[in-house]
């Protein structure tokens, strides 16, 4: 077992009856990095992060945390996790249920440190029930937070949360992060993983099918978007060559494609009537779009009038 | 916020993780967090107190098993109530505390998993406990039944040892169930057979059809051990009511535990 990868899936399968949850996924985690691991609903995220953390058992390959099975106390005092649960227990406070999780660690924060670092002081004496979903979401991290870890897991950790809450998360998250401690986050928000990830990893559909960091998956794609105001209509438009997706906005049409070049020459000969071109480099959003094929954004586009 | 005054704070005081004083503490918060819940703290503690109330002004005067309906109640309402405290803390709590998540937070802790059910056994006793001293003051205070220290004892002794075949019932449904249909479970489950088994209304009082029924019930045999405590002449004998409530025991325990298993090896999406 390398030292240098705190967290490790090796080659690890889980199915759900006919579903592949994951398939043959090698996750190797380095100390000190944050890792975003990227996907839609239901590419495997959580499936992932449960495995690492012990709660699922893989039906093929291995899991590890700290060179060591995720089922060892050894491993799981340095982990902190905070998970998608609907709650905890709405009678008790935010204190007490700092103090009663403090109480698993050998070398926990103190409990006014972790209150002070998730921002709730103001609502430290109040049941966990009475509090607001972003205050309830702070408490959720404080408790990942409360035994000191060298590995934090995120899942999805801003999910229904509104922008401002959601910025604010992450400013939280980028503060307390910068010690050297390595950080897992799942997300399907792309602005998530550019914001706070060195590296991501592509997840689809069970498979792990990109790897870098932002710039790189970003590059990765050679993706460009081609946007102009066209009379073509949008079966067309997706039937050009290199396109992933077409896509209304306002008055215009933007094109996601790989060749933007052949895309531009085949479109400028279909319509001579054709306004208002522009070719840009693809977003993180984008680039994503073209690795997973478009596949995700097929029920979008169909609402819209275009074949998927 | 100043994450290096943090880091020399916890650099500087590093306590040991003490096992039996996590075990108190996950007790003391379970026990506030029942006690703040009041469908919990008003049916366990409430409920009995007043149903011996109500019961003992309408039947505290007739003779059952021996005895004076009053005093029989102090025994079978003492059953009631660490019933209701074992079946719910145990149903309720671990079927909501699975809904929600909070049970996967604490899997993924280094927390001993034996220190949520010693919490969850800790506070059964201490609820059953309450229940006892409340009915126990209640019929003194209002039918003067007076209990030696030592029989009171024993009573409490057999009620408290009835948290271990109830909670293990309670642990098996809220595993087996849903935090939605738990509740509705434990009470399909509590309420017909704390009525059949004479908790309510002495046994002797009950439809002959319900008497014969009777036997068949944990509670029953339950009962029967503890008003044999307070003076009352057990129907059968008390090695085997002990033996019968042993067999139930272990039949919820074994239950309890392979239904614990296969929630282990759940899958969580």
């Amino acid at each position: 077992m390398n030292e240098t990868y705190v967290a490790q899936l090796e080659r690890v399968t889980k199915r759900y009856g006919p579903v592949m949850a994951l398939d043959a996924v090698t996750l190797r985690v380095r100390a000190g990095e944050v890792l975003a691991v990227l996907g839609p609903n239901g590419a495997g995220k959580t499936t992932a992060v449960s495995t690492l953390l012990g709660l699922l058992r893989p039906d093929e390959g291995a899991a590890s945390l700290f060179g060591t099975s995720p089922d060892d106390v050894a491993a799981k005092v340095r982990v902190g996790a905070m998970l998608q649960i609907s709650g905890v227990p709405p009678t008790l406070t935010v204190r007490e249920h700092l103090e009663s999780f403090a109480a698993y660690y050998p070398r926990p924060l103190r409990v006014d440190d972790a209150i002070a670092i998730a921002g709730l002081e103001q609502v430290a004496r109040r049941p966990y029930g009475k509090l607001s979903g972003g205050q309830k979401q702070r408490l959720h991290f404080a408790l990942a937070m409360i035994g000191d870890p060298d590995l934090l897991f995120l899942d999805e950790p801003t999910t229904g949360l509104d922008v401002e809450s959601r910025r604010d998360f992450w400013r939280q998250v980028r503060s307390f992060i910068g010690d050297g401690r390595t950080v897992v986050l799942t997300t399907h928000y792309l602005e998530e993983a550019d914001a706070l990830a060195d590296r991501i990893v592509l997840l689809d559909e069970g498979r792990l099918i990109a790897e870098g960091t932002p710039a790189e998956i970003k590059a990765r794609t050679a993706g460009k978007v081609v946007r102009a105001v066209t009379s073509l209509d949008p079966a067309r438009l997706a039937a050009l060559p290199g396109v992933n997706r077409v896509e209304l906005v306002g008055a215009a049409t933007e094109l996601l494609t790989t060749d933007a070049e052949e895309t531009v020459r085949e479109l400028l000969a279909a319509d001579r009537g054709l306004t208002g071109l522009e070719v840009t480099g693809a977003s993180l959003e984008e680039a994503f779009l073209v690795i997973t094929g478009g596949r995700h954004e097929a029920a979008a586009a169909y609402t819209e009038g275009v074949p998927a | 916020m100043t994450s290096a005054t943090i880091t020399a704070q916890t650099a500087a005081a590093r306590p040991r993780r003490n096992v039996l004083r996590l075990v108190l503490t996950e007790t003391k918060f379970e026990f506030l967090k029942l006690l703040r819940l009041p469908v919990y703290s008003v049916a366990t503690l409430a409920f009995p107190l007043m149903f011996y109330l109500l019961f003992g002004s309408f039947y505290g005067n007739l003779e059952a098993q021996g005895v004076l309906a009053s005093r029989y109640m102090v025994a079978t309402f003492g059953a009631a109530g660490v019933l209701s405290a074992a079946l719910f803390s145990f149903g309720v709590g671990v079927a909501s505390e699975r809904g929600q998540g909070w049970m996967r937070l604490k899997r993924v802790s280094p927390m001993p998993p034996i220190a949520y059910f010693l919490a969850k056994i800790g506070m059964a006793l201490l609820f059953g406990a309450l229940v006892v001293v409340v009915i126990t003051a209640a019929a003194f205070l209002m039918h003067g039944v007076r209990i030696a220290l030592l029989d009171w004892l024993s009573l409490l002794g057999v009620l408290l040892l009835g948290v271990l075949p109830f909670g293990a019932l309670g642990l098996a449904i809220g595993y087996l169930f849903g935090p939605n249909s738990a509740p509705v479970v434990l009470n399909l489950l509590y309420m017909p057979m704390a009525f059949a088994s004479g908790l309510w209304m002495p046994i002797t009082v009950l439809p002959p059809v319900v008497q014969s029924v009777a036997p068949y019930l944990p509670t029953y045999h339950y009962a029967q051990l503890a008003l044999g405590t307070v003076g009352a002449t057990p129907l059968g004998d008390a090695t085997r009511h002990a033996l019968v409530l042993a067999g139930f025991a272990a039949v919820f325990l074994v239950v309890a535990v392979a239904a614990y298993k296969r929630d282990e090896g759940k899958t969580y999406g």
